[in-house]
């Protein structure tokens, strides 16, 4: 990836502040952002206010059982005759916010690990990027799985599985963008300044490198997201009977007959993912306009 | 530190056999790193490991948990016990699993072929697929189809494999009766005389054709489903490394000599992009052994995947320790692969 340049002879390091990045969207990828924040926004809202929206108790098992769609229920219902309409509706409220959190910590875990790696250098550095290489080794879901069976079926054990092993992107990222501004001039005439480390990387450093990050994170909710309900599935995560996507489409395996039960929560999943990835996508355009724009060389023969 | 020339020995040996053996060494680092993951995490998790194999009742007399402990080495220190385990682990013991009874090595040994008939034909789809929906994005950028790629393969990566591969199986069997059922063979059909544990190539080998036509068929949805995930991953790679290919002066000074077209693309655009994209491979590599563990049970598919998910469900950690460090050795082993590959391709990385 391709990160913005800083011009770092120009800036006078004793007025340097949060400059916000200018955003130049493409002609395609801004409407697909907009689209996909709309959507999200949807589900933001559904997962706030989901207890006064749903139509039915998600938990109660007083309908009829496996009622096709339509016929007294918008989705269909279960095979506890629960209403799946009102389930998929709880389900966003649990997803979600943990979805979110997760992102956030990873980011908060991962950049300071990688600013001190990269600011600091020497065994400090070579210590954290073993442990980055180490979790790295394996494939996402595959570790993750084995900390959430290790630490037992939860949600709560699955968010923290899955932070364990997304922080390292973080840390990787912060750790090479730090490395790159550590030598540039305004940095260092802040040090001779007689900045401290801290006032370095907070004043000269952060306000330069938060852009890329801001990108993976927005990049990555939908990531934490698929991650969290692919635990559900496997059964390490939410735990029977609370309404989360990934176990229900993991239920609905039981009675296939009923394709209601698993369409819905998947199309859920779906729908959100794909609103945050387009989201992510329009940011990185924007901030790295070299890899999508008609502009900057290229195509120009 | 020393600051001045190499020693001399280290400068005239092959720099790509340097090359290559510094990564076999932290490959096998990480494997070490790999083993010590897993163990921590079966040893200094909640827990109790004596409770969870002898069941509450023997778990209350002291006589035969304190026997339990000393035959399976539990009363020795952590450290003792890393070394016996990896002793185990060298000597193929990876355990008994608390779902199936059998040693973990051996179902996983029986397992290991499917999976990889499957994650085999997915990679191949899935590279031949991304390498030209990723060239044409790139040579079309900003046009219409680039746009429309954008849009699918990004699509491609937010769509739940779980829940894909539950969609495809319910459309293509249980609706229009396309795709065959569950499993990797029909039941009319003995499974073909062992020889690679991939009964395409065994039926093939055996001379089995419809066994083979009957084999591939059930390859259809599974690895359908693992390649959709992964072309999206690399339609996007490939779209950038060819469009900083593009860029290139010798891709330019080739186009304004007036080469054909075809020659542009293959001689010098996807050669130069051969590396990047490679990584991407190994890395991809990755998605798709977890995909596996995630769509497998779906088909029924008696692959490492679904023996990971019926351990995971049964909280089962010999099972599910074992297939993480399997997958963990072989993602390993392919990204080592890759960058051995690397090497040979771009013999700027030899010296770096």
């Amino acid at each position: 990836m391709t990160l913005p340049t800083v011009t770092t002879d120009e800036v006078d390091p004793t007025r340097l502040r949060w400059r916000r990045p200018r955003l130049r969207f493409g002609r395609w990828s801004a409407p697909l952002g907009i689209a996909g924040a709309a959507v999200a926004l949807i589900w933001v809202l559904v997962a706030i206010f989901a207890p006064l929206i749903e139509p039915h108790d998600p938990l109660a098992q007083n309908l009829p059982i496996l009622q096709a769609p339509g016929q007294g229920t918008f989705m269909g219902t279960d095979e506890l005759g629960r209403d799946v309409f009102s389930r998929v509706l709880s389900g966003a409220s649990v997803t979600i916010p943990l979805s979110l959190l997760l992102v956030v910590m990873s980011v908060l875990i991962g950049a300071v690990l990688g600013a001190i790696a990269g600011f600091f250098g020497r065994w400090v550095d070579e210590l954290i990027m073993r442990i980055t290489d180490l979790v790295m080794a394996f494939p996402t879901v595959i570790l993750a799985m084995v900390i959430a069976a290790a630490l037992g079926a939860s949600l709560f054990n699955a968010v923290l599985a899955a932070l364990i092993v997304s922080w390292p992107s973080y840390a990787r990222l912060t750790r090479g963008l730090v490395l790159g501004l550590r030598q540039s001039n305004y940095v260092v005439s802040g040090q001779l300044l007689g900045f401290s480390a801290l006032k370095s990387l907070w004043r000269d450093i952060a306000p330069n490198i938060l852009g890329p990050i801001l990108v993976l994170a927005s990049l990555d909710i939908g990531t934490a997201i698929l991650l969290l309900s692919g635990l559900s599935f496997l059964g390490l995560g939410a735990k029977p009977p609370t309404a989360e996507w990934g176990s229900m489409v993991s239920d609905a395996v039981q009675n296939f007959d009923s394709w209601w039960l698993g369409l819905f929560p998947g199309l859920a999943i779906l729908t959100v993912v794909v609103a945050f990835n387009f989201i992510g996508d329009a940011l990185r355009d924007a901030l790295d306009p070299k890899s999508n724009t008609l502009r900057g060389g290229g195509l120009t023969l | 530190m020393r600051v001045g020339k190499p020693p001399r020995a280290a400068r005239t040996a092959h720099p790509f056999l340097r090359y290559a053996v510094r990564r076999v060494i932290t490959s096998i680092l990480l494997v070490i790193g790999v083993t010590l993951v897993t163990f921590v995490l079966t040893n200094l998790v909640p827990g109790d490991p004596v409770a969870a194999a002898l069941g509450q009742r023997a778990a209350e007399d002291p006589a035969i948990v304190a026997h339990f402990r000393a035959e399976y080495g539990l009363d020795q220190p952590l450290v003792v016990q890393y070394f016996t385990y990896l002793g185990n682990l060298l000597h193929g013991n990876l355990g008994v699993s608390t779902t199936t009874h059998n040693p973990v090595a051996s179902d996983l040994a029986q397992a290991l072929p499917a999976t990889l008939e499957i994650a085999i034909g997915a990679i191949v789809l899935s590279v031949i697929i991304g390498v030209v929906l990723g060239t044409v994005a790139a040579y079309r950028r900003g046009k219409v189809s680039d746009h429309v790629l954008r849009v699918v393969s990004l699509a491609g990566l937010s769509v739940p494999t779980f829940w894909l591969a539950l969609v495809l199986y319910y459309f293509f069997y249980f609706k229009l009766h396309i795709a065959p059922g569950s499993g990797r063979l029909d039941s009319d059909f003995n499974v073909p005389h062992t020889v690679t544990g991939l009964y395409t190539v065994d039926a093939l080998l055996a001379g089995q054709l419809d066994t083979f036509f009957d084999a591939l068929s059930h390859l259809f949805l599974p690895v359908l489903v693992l390649t959709l995930y992964t072309v999206g991953l690399l339609t996007r790679f490939v779209r950038t490394a060819v469009l900083e290919i593009l860029d290139q002066d010798y891709v330019r000074a080739a186009r304004a000599k007036g080469l054909p077209a075809r020659t542009v693309v293959w001689s010098y655009v996807l050669r130069g992009a051969s590396i990047p994209v490679l990584t991407v491979v190994g890395l991809a590599f990755g998605s798709l052994l977890s995909g596996t563990v995630l769509v497998e049970s779906i088909f029924s598919w008696p692959g490492i995947g679904s023996y990971a998910y019926q351990a995971a469900s049964h909280l089962d950690l010999p099972g599910v320790m074992g297939v993480g460090l399997l997958i963990g050795v072989m993602y390993l082993l392919v990204n080592l692969v890759v960058d051995l590959l690397y090497g040979v391709l771009d013999p700027r990385v030899r010296i770096a």
